[in-house]
C-alpha cells in the first residue's frame, strides 16, 4: 500500500514549535492556490511503512550480491558512523576554509590516495558518479585539444563492449563515437585499433576499461595506450574495474591519461539504491590545469596563513555540479582506504579475483565461460547460449531462479558481445562458504533448466511480486499516484 | 590492518589449491611486469576501526559546526526530523543495488513512486524523474534536454544561483549549445532584455524563483515571454521548501520545474550528498533524462512497480541517449520522500511561512538599525548593504558562534532565514551588530 | 506472417505503398515480430525532410530502440498520430499501422517484391 494510501487528514510528526515572529506572506499573485496532498502520518506508521518498504528489498546484508561491473562488497559499518559525525554532517559549503580544515584535510588526503593507487597526479571530487566522472575526463580530453589548438579531434575510440554510459558520455562531450570491435578472446583487437588511428589528427582519445567488461586483463595495454598516443590522443580509463587491480596495477603505469573512480564500487560505500555514489576524476600533470571545481592547496592566498584553502585551475574546465561533490560519501572512502592501508588494499583486490576464478572453475562444467579464459580477474561471464538452445532456459530465467534461491542475480545480458549474458563478481567480501552455496545453486538451477524448465520460466515465486508487465508499464505509463 | 575479507589465509590455499594454483600471485602470471606495480602502495599501514574512528574523529573536529546560521546561497540549513536519519540508515535500503530485478526490489522501487508522486505534487507537474546529482547538474540536464536540431540556443537569467550558471556553462561547454545570459535589472531578470533575446532558435529560458538575492521573479510574464517564440519551453529552477506557500512552476507556466532538494530533509553536509529534482508536463516526459518508475501488475495481477520508459536512457541508447546518467541520488531522494511525509501539507506549509515570516523580521530589524535591504519581494533570502566592513561584520558573529550571511562583495551580504532561527537569534544578530 | 502483395519493401523491413505522387511508409510484419511488443515510437513532424538510407523515426521495445530508415527522400505531409499513444497497434496490424506519408518524393531506395521480401526474410533466418 502506498503511503498516500494510509495518509490520515489530522495526523503528523510534532517536528516543530510555533513561529515565534509575526506570520506574513507573500503577495496574492505569488501564493500557490493547488492543493497539497502529501502523506498525514503519525510517526509510528511512518516507521512501519518503510520497515515494510525494506523487507521488499535486498541489500548487501540480505545475502550474496554477485552484480557484474557493480561491485558489490560489503559496506562497513563504520563508514556510517564517521560519515554521521556533526562536524562533517552540519557544516555548510559556503563557510570560510579556516572554518572547515577538516573538510579539507578529507579530501586533500583523499585525492592523495587516490593518485598513488592510480598513478595519477592530481584528483577532483567533484563528479557524483560515474557516469559524471566520464563527462569529467572527456571535457578533460576536449580542454587540452583545444587548449592545443586541434579542436577537429572529435572521435573518440570505445570498445564494442563498453558500457552504455561511455558513448552517452562521449556525445555530451560532443564527441563522435568509434566502436572498435574486440577479438574473440575478448580484447581490443590491435589491428583494428591501428587501422582506425594510424595518421588519423581527429582522433580525441579512447575510452577504456582495464581488466574490461568480460573480466579480462588486457596484456596489450601498453601497445594500447602507445598507439593512442601516437597518434595524438588521450587515453581514458573507466575505473568501473579497478577492485580487481587496487595495489598491483595503477592506470597511470598502463599509459592513461586521466581516470574516473565509482568510491561506490571499489572503496566500499553504499549504493543507496541506485545512488548517491561518487566519481572522483583524475589525470596527469599535462591535464591537471583544465580540471573542474577546485584543489585544495596548502596556503591561503588570501590570508597568506599556512591553512589549507581552495585553488582554482589556470584553465579549469568549470563546475561539473555546485560545491566539492558528494563529500559525505569521499568520507566513507577515505574511512575504507585509512582501515585497509597498503597493505590491505592489495589484499583486497588479490581475494576478489581468487573469489572470481574459484567460482569460475566450479562452474566451468555447467556454464560455458564466454571467450572461454584460463583465468580470469574480478568477474566472469557466462554464455547461456546453449541452454537457451537446448532447454529454452535463458539468461533471464536462470536470474529470476536465483531471486527465488535468495541470491542476487549476476549483471544480465551485458555486456552485449555476449547473447545470453551472465556476468558475476563475487567480491573479496564473501567467504568460500557463501561461494559454495551459491555455486549449488547455480548448479541446482542448471540441472533445474534441463529436468523441468517450465519452472524456471515461473520463477520467481517466493519474491513480494512475480514477474512484472514491463511492457504495459511503458505502453501506458502511470508515474505517480493519482490523487481523487 | 583492517581487513573485510572474511576467508582465512587457510581457506584461501585451499581455495587456490582446489583450482589448481599455488600462490595468489599465480593468478597474476599473465599480467605484463611492465604494468605491476614495484613494491608497496605508498601509503599509511592500515588501521584497527577503532584506530581509524579516532583519527577520523579528529578531523571532524578540525571545522566548526555553528549552531546559528543565516547563510544560505545554495544550501540550507532546516530541522531534519529523526524519523528521516532512522529510515535512510536501515542498512536493506541504504546497501540495496539499483533496483534492475524488480522481484526483490519493490522496496526501493515504490519508495521512488512516492517521491515522484510528492514531487509532481509540489511542483504541480505531471511527471518527476527519480533524481538526479544536484540543483545544479538537474538545471544543466534540463537546459541539455530543450535542444533541437533548429533551437540550439538557452537564455539563463543572471540571477541564478553562481554555481549553477557554471554547471549550466559546463555542459553547454560539452554539447556545444549556445548560452546566453540574461541581464539583472533590481535584483531580477530583465524583462525588456529576455524580450530582446527572444528568437525562434531559442530552446528554452531558464530562471531561479526565488532568485540567487532572494527576489520572487516576475515568473507568470517569463513564461509568457519564452512561450511567445513556438519551440521555446520554460523551465523553472525553485527552492522546493518554498512551494509550501508560492506557486507551483505549473502555475506560473513552466514546462519543467528543476531545483536542489536538499532543502527537503538531507543535512548540509560540506556540500552533498544533495539531490536534483526534475519534473516536466505530460508531453515532455520522455526529454527527462535518468530512472523513472512506473506502476505495472505482474503475472498474478497484483500491483508492482518497475523501472519503465528505459529505451531513453544510456544503457539502451547509447549514443543517442538524451543524458549518460545512470548512478543518481535515490538514497536521498527515499530521505525526501521521509521528509515530506513526516512533514505533511501542514508541516511544509509551516516550514515556507516560518522561513517567510522570519526573513521579513529579520530584514526590518536590519533597517532599523542602518542597513539597507536591497530587495522589495523577497522570499527567505535578502541582501543588506551597510557601510561596515563586511569582515568586521561576520567576524564578530562568528565569535558568538553565529554563521552570518555570505558576503557578495565588500558591503553586501546574502542573509538567508529558516526555521531554524529564532526571533532570540535574529535579535542577538541586530544586538552584536548594534556594537560593531 | 503476412508479406502483403500491394507493398514493396525495403532490406531495411520498411514497407512502401505508393499512391500518386504519395508513398505510405510502415514496418514489416516481419519487422515487428522480430523487435516484440513495441512500447512506443518517436516519428518525425510534418514538414520534416526524409532522405534514403536515413533514419527517420525510431521504434522502443523494453529492453531495445531500434531505428527505421526511410526507402524514399522527400517531404513528410502526414504522421500517424494514433502510434504515439497506441504503438501496440504496430504488433496488432503492421500494415494497418502506417508511420509516415510522403510528398515531393525526388529519390527512391531499392525496393523488393513482397515475394522477393519473403525469400529475404527467410535467408535472415
Amino acid at each position: 500500500m502506498l503511503v498516500f494510501e494510509k495518509s490520515r487528514p489530522g495526523r503528523g510528526v510534532s517536528a516543530l514549535p510555533e513561529c515565534d515572529v509575526e506570520i506574513l506572506k507573500p503577495e496574492e499573485k505569488d501564493i500557490r492556490t493547488s492543493e497539497l496532498h502529501l502523506p498525514e502520518m503519525a510517526e509510528v506508521d511512518l516507521s512501519r511503512h518503510y520497515t515494510e518498504l525494506a523487507k521488499k528489498a535486498h541489500g548487501v546484508n540480505d545475502g550474496f550480491y554477485p552484480l557484474g561491473s557493480c561491485t558489490m562488497k560489503y559496506n562497513p559499518r563504520v563508514n556510517e558512523k564517521i560519515a554521521a559525525l556533526p562536524g562533517f554532517t552540519d557544516v555548510h559549503p559556503l563557510q570560510p576554509v579556516s572554518t572547515v580544515q577538516g573538510c579539507l584535510r578529507v579530501i586533500k588526503e583523499t585525492s592523495e590516495a587516490l593518485c598513488e593507487i592510480t598513478g595519477m597526479n592530481q584528483f577532483t571530487m567533484q563528479p557524483a558518479a560515474g557516469a559524471h566522472g566520464e563527462f569529467t575526463g572527456l571535457l578533460l580530453i576536449k580542454a587540452y585539444h583545444l587548449a592545443n589548438g586541434e579542436p577537429q579531434r572529435t572521435k573518440i575510440i570505445v570498445p564494442d563492449s563498453a558500457h552504455g554510459t561511455n558513448p552517452a558520455s562521449a556525445v555530451m562531450a560532443g564527441m563522435e563515437v568509434i566502436n572498435v570491435d574486440s577479438t574473440d578472446k575478448g580484447l581490443v583487437d590491435l589491428d583494428k585499433l591501428r587501422e582506425v588511428c594510424e595518421g588519423n589528427d581527429q582522433i580525441a582519445g579512447l575510452m577504456l576499461t582495464n581488466p574490461n567488461t568480460a573480466g579480462l586483463f588486457d596484456p596489450n595495454i601498453k601497445e594500447i595506450t602507445d598507439i593512442i598516443h601516437e597518434c595524438g590522443g588521450q587515453c581514458y580509463y573507466d575505473g568501473a574495474n579497478l577492485n580487481a587491480v587496487m595495489g598491483w596495477a595503477r592506470p597511470g603505469d598502463m599509459g592513461f591519461d586521466c581516470v574516473h573512480l565509482n568510491l561506490h564500487k571499489t572503496f566500499s560505500t553504499p549504493h543507496g539504491g541506485g545512488g548517491p555514489g561518487s566519481g572522483p576524476v583524475g589525470c596527469k600533470e599535462h591535464l591537471a590545469k583544465f580540471m573542474p571545481g577546485v584543489k585544495v592547496v596548502d596556503k591561503d592566498a588570501h590570508s597568506g596563513k599556512d591553512i589549507l584553502s581552495f585553488a582554482k585551475a589556470e584553465e579549469s574546465l568549470g563546475e561539473m555540479k555546485s560545491f566539492y561533490g558528494n563529500f559525505l560519501v569521499v568520507v566513507k572512502a577515505l574511512t575504507y582506504i585509512k582501515m585497509l592501508g597498503k597493505e590491505g588494499i592489495p589484499e583486497a583486490s588479490k581475494n576478489a579475483v581468487l573469489n572470481a576464478n574459484y567460482m569460475m572453475q566450479k562452474l566451468k562444467g555447467a556454464y560455458d565461460m564466454a571467450f572461454e579464459p584460463e583465468v580470469c580477474m574480478h568477474e566472469f561471464v557466462m554464455d547461456l547460449s546453449r541452454q537457451a538452445k537446448e532447454t529454452g532456459v535463458t539468461a533471464m530465467d536462470i536470474a529470476k531462479g536465483l531471486l527465488d534461491n535468495n541470491i542476487h542475480p549476476p549483471t544480465m545480458y551485458f555486456p552485449l558481445t555476449v547473447h545470453e549474458a551472465l556476468m558475476a563478481e563475487p567480491c573479496e567480501t564473501e567467504s568460500k562458504e557463501t561461494l559454495d552455496d551459491a555455486i549449488n545453486v547455480f548448479l541446482e538451477l542448471n540441472d533445474l533448466a534441463y529436468s523441468d524448465p517450465e519452472k524456471l520460466h515461473q520463477a520467481p515465486v517466493k519474491t513480494p511480486v512475480t514477474r512484472l508487465d514491463e511492457v504495459g508499464a511503458a505502453r501506458h505509463p502511470v508515474l505517480k499516484y493519482e490523487f481523487e | 590492518m583492517g581487513t573485510f575479507v572474511p576467508n582465512t589465509k587457510a581457506q584461501q590455499q585451499e581455495m587456490l589449491k582446489e583450482i589448481g594454483f599455488e600462490k595468489l600471485d599465480d593468478l597474476f602470471a599473465h599480467i605484463p611486469d611492465d604494468v605491476k606495480l614495484k613494491g608497496d602502495l605508498n601509503l599509511p599501514d592500515g588501521m584497527s576501526e577503532m584506530e581509524v574512528s579516532r583519527e577520523m574523529k579528529i578531523i571532524a573536529d578540525e571545522n566548526i559546526v555553528y549552531d546559528t546560521i543565516f547563510r544560505g546561497a545554495g544550501a540550507y540549513k532546516h530541522y531534519i526530523p529523526a524519523i528521516v536519519g532512522n529510515v535512510i540508515s536501515n542498512e536493506t535500503l541504504q546497501t540495496a543495488y539499483t533496483p534492475y530485478q524488480a522481484e526483490i526490489s519493490q522496496g526501493v522501487l515504490q519508495s521512488i513512486f512516492e517521491y515522484q508522486t510528492m514531487i509532481c505534487d509540489l511542483t504541480g507537474m505531471d511527471v518527476s524523474n527519480a533524481s538526479v546529482y544536484d540543483g545544479g547538474t538537474a538545471a544543466a540536464e534540463a537546459v541539455a534536454m530543450c535542444r533541437e536540431r533548429k533551437q540550439n540556443k538557452a537564455l539563463v537569467s543572471g540571477a541564478i544561483q553562481p554555481s549553477v550558471m557554471k554547471v549550466i556553462e559546463t555542459y553547454c561547454f560539452g554539447n556545444g549549445m549556445e548560452l546566453e545570459v540574461i541581464a539583472v535589472k533590481d535584483g531580477k531578470t530583465d524583462l525588456d532584455d529576455l524580450k530582446a533575446k527572444m528568437a525562434d532558435d531559442v530552446a528554452c529560458v531558464y530562471i531561479q524563483h526565488p532568485n540567487y538575492f532572494g527576489n520572487l521573479e516576475d515568473a507568470a510574464e517569463i513564461g509568457e515571454i519564452a512561450h511567445s517564440a513556438k519551440k521555446c519551453k520554460y523551465i523553472m529552477g525553485v527552492n522546493p521548501i518554498t512551494l509550501g506557500v508560492l506557486k507551483t512552476p505549473r502555475e506560473y507556466g513552466a514546462d519543467f520545474a528543476v531545483g536542489e532538494g536538499q532543502p527537503l530533509g538531507l543535512p548540509i553536509a560540506f556540500g552533498g550528498p544533495y539531490i536534483g529534482f526534475m519534473a516536466s508536463i505530460d508531453s515532455m516526459k520522455r526529454k527527462l533524462p535518468g530512472r523513472i518508475v512506473g506502476q505495472t501488475t505482474d503475472h498474478n495481477g497484483k500491483i508492482g512497480y518497475v523501472l519503465t520508459l528505459q529505451a531513453r536512457e544510456q544503457h539502451i541508447r547509447r549514443e543517442k541517449a538524451s543524458s549518460n546518467i545512470c548512478s543518481n541520488q535515490a538514497l536521498c531522494a527515499l530521505a525526501v520522500g521521509v521528509y515530506l511525509s513526516a512533514m505533511g501539507n501542514e508541516g511544509i506549509k509551516n516550514v515556507a511561512t516560518q522561513c517567510y515570516s522570519k526573513a521579513h523580521y529579520m530584514a526590518k530589524r536590519f533597517e532599523e538599525i542602518g542597513f539597507q535591504v536591497e530587495n522589495k519581494d523577497f522570499f527567505h533570502e535578502f541582501v543588506t548593504t551597510s557601510d561596515t566592513d563586511i569582515h568586521v561584520i561576520l567576524k564578530a558573529l562568528s565569535e558568538a558562534g553565529i554563521l552570518g550571511g555570505l558576503p557578495l562583495d565588500s558591503h553586501r551580504i546574502l542573509w538567508c532565514c529558516t526555521e531554524m532561527n529564532s526571533k532570540a537569534d535574529i535579535d542577538r544578530v541586530i544586538d552584536i551588530l548594534k556594537e560593531v | 506472417m503476412e508479406f502483403k502483395k500491394e507493398a514493396l519493401y525495403a532490406k531495411s523491413h520498411e514497407w512502401v505503398i505508393f499512391d500518386g505522387d504519395e508513398a505510405t511508409i510502415g514496418i514489416s510484419d516481419y519487422a515487428q515480430s522480430e523487435l516484440g511488443d513495441l512500447v512506443f515510437v518517436n516519428l518525425p513532424e510534418e514538414g520534416d525532410e526524409v532522405e534514403v538510407g536515413e533514419s527517420f523515426a525510431d521504434v522502443e521495445s523494453v529492453k531495445a530502440v531500434s531505428d527505421i530508415y526511410s526507402p524514399v527522400t522527400g517531404v513528410v505531409a502526414e504522421i500517424n498520430e494514433e502510434l504515439l499513444d497506441a504503438p501496440e497497434k504496430i504488433n496488432e496490424d503492421a500494415f494497418g499501422a502506417w508511420f509516415i506519408k510522403v510528398k515531393d518524393i525526388t529519390d527512391k531506395a531499392e525496393l523488393i517484391s513482397a515475394e522477393e521480401y519473403e525469400a529475404f526474410c527467410e535467408s535472415e533466418e
